[in-house]
């Protein structure tokens, strides 16, 4: 049983990050401080966020032209990813 | 196994959508440089089950990001130091010692104890050194008097003491490289926080900015904020008004461009760089002084299984920041697992974001996207940018906040 969890850990580390989303942890991060904490929401929630600092319909001061560079399917991957505990 | 192990184990149930081959076991993976890239590099790879060494001499870090308010004595150094503790504690293994050379076709580091590492893939992240064979009359001698501050430490407080003592009605000169060089703004909020220093200590005295360059990151943004807030005080040069610095006399305490010559009471020049010299020894620099990079990778274009991050690396537009070392580091930790594994490391998309402060409580920020496009990393067009020219007040504190809570979370992220 041992052998075989060993095995299993240098068989499968964390998935990778997606692209783009190991950079968000450069700014967010534990919950309290004044960037908001992207710990505890659902990908969904990721997902609308950066779609609408995207649109320019959610106000901001830097997340409206960094969510620009992110398609809606590189969004949709980040968020699954941070809210799968990827940091 | 370990509780890192286990809890490993689980998240690769979890997050099985892109497995990877096994071939980490036993693969050895060097770290050299214990600033921004390399310690993030050195715990993103202990953290995917790696053995990993972090080759760093210091037994502290002096960060450079927030050291301008050190000068202009808004901030204690202490708040610029952290230490390798919680890296050790959290199992990387920090070897305190020197990399004195590398040799990339036999994989080996010797270091400054004597003993050698051998590596499978070797990350290195040296930071920058002053060119002190650049400017005439600039030494490391002269750098005693004329300080550069741009590595953070004596250079910092030895700045910061000459602004305390200087004369009332005394001038400040400020001595700004062409491209490239570490931290692209930061000579412009230097300028902005030593103008703020003198028109709420010293009223009667100048800061003359003297720049080798016309434009400059967040220029727009700098020069509305010192219109509005050191008209008086502070005085810049560009270029093409004969700004170039041309030689240096820190024995006279004047520093000479083309056209002029000032008398300076304080004088920090901040010379051209280049990467710190391991890199050159390692055969990892090229003429620029600057280390070529494979912008998926980050793997020396001139020595395989050398990667280079941070500062000493020509990372195409993304600029040499704190920042982009962080984000260069997840990412080349990335490449380096999934090489050792024999696999393809998928095309990464990378931010910069660097905040600079013009007074306390007024911040402005450039942020970017970038990507790999044409083998550099290039901005992703439609994105990044500077902060609105025209933004309230409330955006700007906003900012200053965000700067502040950027720093707190990089620094514990990193070495906390």
């Amino acid at each position: 049983m041992r052998a075989g969890l060993l095995f299993l850990l240098l068989a499968t580390p964390a998935a990778a990050a997606p692209p783009g989303a190991s950079s968000c942890s450069g700014c967010h991060g534990a919950p309290g401080g004044a960037v908001p904490s992207l710990s505890g929401h659902a990908a969904e929630e990721i997902a609308a966020s950066l779609a609408a600092f995207r649109a320019g319909t959610r106000p901001a001061t830097v997340m409206n032209r960094i969510a620009k560079g992110f398609s809606d399917e590189e969004s949709r991957a980040i968020a699954q990813w941070l809210a799968g505990g990827g940091q | 196994m370990t509780g890192i192990g286990r809890r490993a184990v689980l998240a690769g149930f979890a997050a099985a959508t892109l497995p990877r081959p096994a071939l980490a076991q036993g693969a050895r993976v060097v770290v050299v440089g214990g600033g921004f890239g390399g310690a993030t590099a050195a715990r993103a790879l202990h953290r995917a089950g790696l053995s990993v060494t972090l080759v760093e001499p210091a037994e502290t870090y002096l960060a450079c990001p927030f050291s301008n308010e050190v000068i202009a004595g808004l901030r204690p150094m202490a708040a610029q130091v952290f230490g390798y503790e919680a890296l050790r504690a959290a199992g990387v293994t920090v070897a305190r010692t020197s990399a004195e050379a590398i040799d990339g076709a036999a994989r080996r580091v010797r270091l400054g104890d004597g003993t050698t590492l051998d590596y499978d893939r070797l990350i290195l992240s040296p930071g920058i050194a002053m060119r002190f064979d650049a400017l005439p009359g600039y030494d490391a001698a002269a750098a005693e008097v004329m300080p550069h501050a741009w590595k953070a430490g004596a250079q910092t407080e030895l700045l910061a003491r000459q602004l305390a003592a200087m004369p009332d009605n005394g001038t400040v000169v400020l001595a700004v490289p062409g491209n490239p060089y570490r931290c692209p703004p930061g000579p412009y909020e230097r300028a902005s926080l030593i103008a703020w220093f003198l028109k709420t200590r010293k009223p009667r005295a100048k800061l003359i900015v003297l720049d080798a360059k016309d434009t400059f990151s967040k220029q727009k943004l700098f020069e509305q904020a010192w219109k509005t807030l050191y008209p008086d005080t502070l005085e810049y040069v560009p270029l093409a008004a004969g700004g170039q610095v041309t030689s240096v006399d820190s024995g006279a305490m004047s520093v000479a461009t083309d056209f002029s010559t000032y008398k300076a009471d304080v004088a920090c020049i901040i010379p051209p760089q280049r990467a710190a010299p391991i890199a050159a020894a390692a055969g990892v620099a090229d003429r620029s002084g600057w280390c070529p990079i494979d912008p998926v990778t980050f793997e020396s274009r001139l020595v395989p299984r050398i990667h280079v991050i941070g500062d000493a690396a020509i990372a195409g537009a993304m600029p040499k920041s704190a920042f982009a070392a962080n984000a260069q580091a997840k990412v080349c930790a990335d490449a380096v697992i999934d090489l050792l594994a024999e696999r393809a490391p998928a095309a990464p998309k990378l931010v910069n974001t660097c905040y600079s402060l013009v007074a306390p409580g007024y911040g402005i920020s450039v942020a970017g996207v970038y990507h790999p496009d044409k083998g550099v990393l290039a901005d992703v067009e439609g994105a990044g940018g500077t902060s609105p020219l025209d933004a309230p007040d409330a955006v700007r504190r906003q900012e200053a906040v965000y700067a502040e809570d950027w720093y707190r979370t990089i620094t514990s992220a990193v070495f906390g």
